[in-house]
């Protein structure tokens, strides 16, 4: 999806805010939507790549308004209403409708739930047949793709040559997995762009992006 | 467009007749909603606060880089594996289930950033600072990272090559920083110290406890 998100390399939005002495959760809301957020993903009713694409699919003039939690707060209502575990009518009057809820009525992940939740993550590594395409030290192209969906090429990355830095294994295609249609894995690699490939002649001559891709995303050259 | 505080009248001219309620009352009633449910156990939502306000945080990569600074088998297995070698010192879990070490050396320095989203190595840094999920860092750090790490009062020689990873898939990366001069026969628990989180992001250095400013 060409959305805002992708903003790698855009300009206009000026310094760097660094703060002091930050603190973690600079409101208490913060902190009860990222607490929220991760405690109602543990139904895995979705999956990560679809809270991001939820996160993505925000228009682009609402998401540049709102700030990180106030996103993360937008995407996870959005994504409770399409899963059906609350409703409109929930949502507006703040007391629960009862049927048509689609609640198990399982109990929720308690505290210890929750820590050994967070302890374990969830790894997106898997085994496959197909043998990885390419090796470190290979040349590679990007493909140049405009999906309507969910990728994680950045615009700014594609149709582009760069070396192969190292293969991490196959891993959870994001491009499938956020749309619900399988985790497809496939093989990821690390690949690493000059900056001038990516930025023009202008760009350092010694300086360099490296970006995650899946096969998918890569020609050889 | 004005950045300065105190433009907080300009504000008055915009209709609010759509806004939606502010977040805070929003995240209050949705909790209440869910709880009342049962989809979520307000003890679990404290817990997973707990975690992240107070017990997972950059304070662990600094002990990774210590150990990594005083050890050189260590080193060399973080470098070869660091979700194995991290996860030795009891730090894993969610946004880290695949980390890669990124070493400094006098010719490399590695910087991180995740344009798309917000991709960050939590148990060994927490969660991440405002100014990492900012527009401004998501757009520029790819594009022009040594104005960017002017920004943060690092200057590097333009022979240095500056090696930016954009986090697009579920590697983590974790920043090896250069041990600073002055730090000689210091204990892992001393080096730890000077160990700063921008430093494990690639837009810091550790402190220079030979620099009376930065003594930690």
């Amino acid at each position: 999806m060409n959305g805002i998100h992708d903003m790698g390399g855009m300009h206009g939005f000026g310094r760097i805010p660094i703060e002091e002495d930050e603190p973690v959760f600079h409101a208490e809301w913060e902190a009860r939507v990222l607490a929220v957020t991760l405690a109602v993903g543990a139904w895995k009713r979705w999956n990560l790549d679809a809270t991001r694409c939820a996160r993505e699919a925000i228009p682009p003039a609402a998401y540049l308004q709102m700030s990180y939690y106030e996103r993360w707060l937008s995407a996870l209502t959005r994504q409770m209403l399409d899963a059906g575990l609350v409703t409109e009518d929930e949502l507006r009057t703040g007391r629960p409708g009862g049927a048509g809820a689609g609640h198990d009525a399982a109990a929720p992940p308690d505290a210890e739930t929750a820590r050994a939740m967070l302890r374990r993550g969830g790894s997106t590594l898997r085994t496959i047949q197909a043998e990885p395409r390419f090796a470190a030290g290979d040349g590679v192209r990007t493909v140049n793709r405009h999906p309507a969906g969910h990728t994680r090429l950045p615009r700014y990355a594609r149709g582009r040559n760069g070396v192969v830095v190292c293969h991490h294994g196959a891993h959870v295609l994001p491009d499938s997995n956020a749309h619900f249609r399988g985790e497809c894995p496939q093989h990821l690699y690390a690949v690493r762009f000059t900056a001038r490939e990516l930025w023009g002649p202008d760009a350092s001559a010694v300086d360099s992006v490296t970006l995650d891709l899946w096969e998918s995303y890569l020609d050889a050259v | 467009m004005t950045h300065e505080h105190g433009d907080g009248d300009l504000g008055h001219h915009e209709d609010h007749s759509h806004v939606p309620a502010e977040p805070a009352l929003r995240v209050q009633a949705l909790e209440t909603l869910l709880v009342d449910k049962r989809l979520v156990d307000p003890e679990a939502l404290n817990a997973i606060i707990d975690t992240y306000a107070n017990q997972v945080g950059p304070r662990n990569g600094a002990q990774v880089v210590a150990r990594a600074w005083v050890d050189p088998g260590y080193r060399n297995w973080l470098l070869r594996d660091a979700t194995a070698a991290i996860a030795h010192l009891g730090y894993e879990g969610r946004q880290g289930e695949h980390i890669m070490a990124l070493e400094n050396t006098p010719g490399v320095h590695n910087m991180v950033v995740c344009t798309l989203c917000s991709c960050y190595p939590w148990p060994v840094l927490g969660l991440p600072p405002a100014w990492y999920k900012s527009e401004a860092y998501r757009s520029r750090a790819v594009r022009e990272p040594r104005a960017v790490l002017a920004e943060f009062g690092v200057d590097l020689s333009p022979d240095v090559e500056v090696r930016v990873w954009d986090s697009t898939a579920e590697m983590r990366y974790l920043v090896i920083p250069m041990r600073p001069a002055g730090t000689e026969g210091w204990d892992e628990a001393a080096l730890a110290e000077v160990v700063t989180r921008d430093s494990m992001i690639g837009t810091g250095l550790p402190l220079r406890p030979d620099d009376p400013e930065d003594r930690p």
